[in-house]
């Protein structure tokens, strides 16, 4: 079957980091409360970071840490990619600043003006 | 109705972009060349059992400094952006409600056993998952489980920005002796890197990932109170 075998192709972490990424995406589009933006760009963050990770994920190799599963000799044929993992650990860092910072400006911007919709504000609007 | 059909050709247009990665992403079926020399170097040269940890402290180390300066940065700025009278506060707020008894008895029991996993977490980070940034997140949890019992209270700011900056300047301090005694910027070989597995190893990765774990959880927990909105 052509349908099972696309299927089957699929990696399931990447393809639900996938779907993540386009829910943030449609909430930051489509939302008009700017909380509610500011979350959307976290859910897109993590859509990314799960996206980022099952690149350097490989089918039945173990996490990179070295003890009774792998040790030192047989690191590089057991162990999957930890490069993927690094950058993971900083992008969620800066992401929880990054939101922090957005969650601020929302607060500023809701006690300026009524409410907190993005059309109150004109010149963001589009 | 011209935006939501916008909106549609983005959302569309993005699957279209990540439809190559869902198909592609974990095909091969080994690590490339970097990944390989660094699952094959770092148990040599530091004696890391924490790869992703000998990364992120060591062999890209300098990005780690630049990490932790954004997020001083951005705990700087929403310090900045969420005081009384920026938002325009000033009348003394009504008392808050009292938090329930539960909250305040469960806090009161878990404040000091989440310190101590906090701790933990930091000081094995070359050794199990989990450093720095993680035990200073759960550290911060505790001082999250303390604002919300004592709603009327604040964190200390003065500790809390000793602890921030004496860490940090112990973090460059480390760095630059590193560039001294061994051989660049950040190198954790400026104590003996010990066996594999052991709790004293790696030479100065323990000591690094506890101050970054210090100086996280200082700077979480000062984000945690501005966002209360009734700083001074």
């Amino acid at each position: 079957m052509n349908i099972l075998a696309l299927i089957g192709a699929i990696n399931p972490v990447a393809a639900s980091g996938a779907v993540v990424i386009l829910i943030g995406l449609w909430g930051v589009l489509a939302r008009p409360n700017i909380f509610k933006i500011a979350i959307a760009f976290s859910i897109m963050e993590t859509g990314v970071n799960l996206l980022i990770l099952s690149v350097g994920y490989i089918r039945g190799r173990t996490a990179p840490i070295l003890d009774s599963a792998a040790d030192a000799a047989t690191a590089t044929i057991k162990m999957t990619d930890p490069v993927p993992q690094a950058l993971v650990l900083t992008s969620i860092v800066i992401g929880l600043a990054v939101t922090a910072l957005m969650l601020s400006y929302a607060v500023r911007l809701k006690a300026g003006k009524d409410g907190s919709s993005i059309e109150a504000w004109g010149e963001e609007k589009w | 109705m011209m935006r939501k059909v916008l909106v549609t050709l983005a959302i569309i247009g993005f699957a279209f972009a990540l439809l190559p990665m869902v198909f592609e992403a974990g095909t091969p079926d080994a690590p490339g060349g970097l990944a390989s020399a660094y699952l094959e170097k770092s148990p040599q040269d530091f004696a890391t059992a924490n790869v992703v940890t000998a990364i992120v402290v060591s062999y890209r180390g300098f990005d780690t400094l630049g990490e932790v300066a954004v997020l001083f940065a951005a705990t700087a700025g929403v310090g900045a952006l969420l005081t009384r009278k920026r938002l325009g506060l000033t009348e003394p707020d009504a008392p808050k409600t009292p938090s329930t008894e539960i909250l305040y008895t469960a806090t009161n029991l878990l404040t000091s056993l989440l310190v101590m996993f906090g701790v933990y977490i930091f000081i094995h980070g070359h050794l199990t998952p989990g450093g720095g940034f993680q035990g200073g997140v759960v550290i911060a949890t505790a001082v999250l489980l303390n604002l919300l019992a004592s709603p009327g209270s604040h964190v200390a700011h003065s500790v809390m920005s000793a602890v921030e900056s004496l860490s940090g300047a112990f973090y460059v301090g480390l760095g630059l002796l590193g560039a001294f005694l061994a051989w660049g910027f950040l190198d954790p070989r400026v104590l003996p890197i010990g066996k594999i597995g052991a709790l004293v190893s790696a030479g100065s990765i323990p000591l690094i990932y506890s101050v970054i774990g210090l100086k996280v959880g200082a700077e979480l927990s000062a984000i945690l109170d501005a966002l209360k909105g009734d700083r001074e």
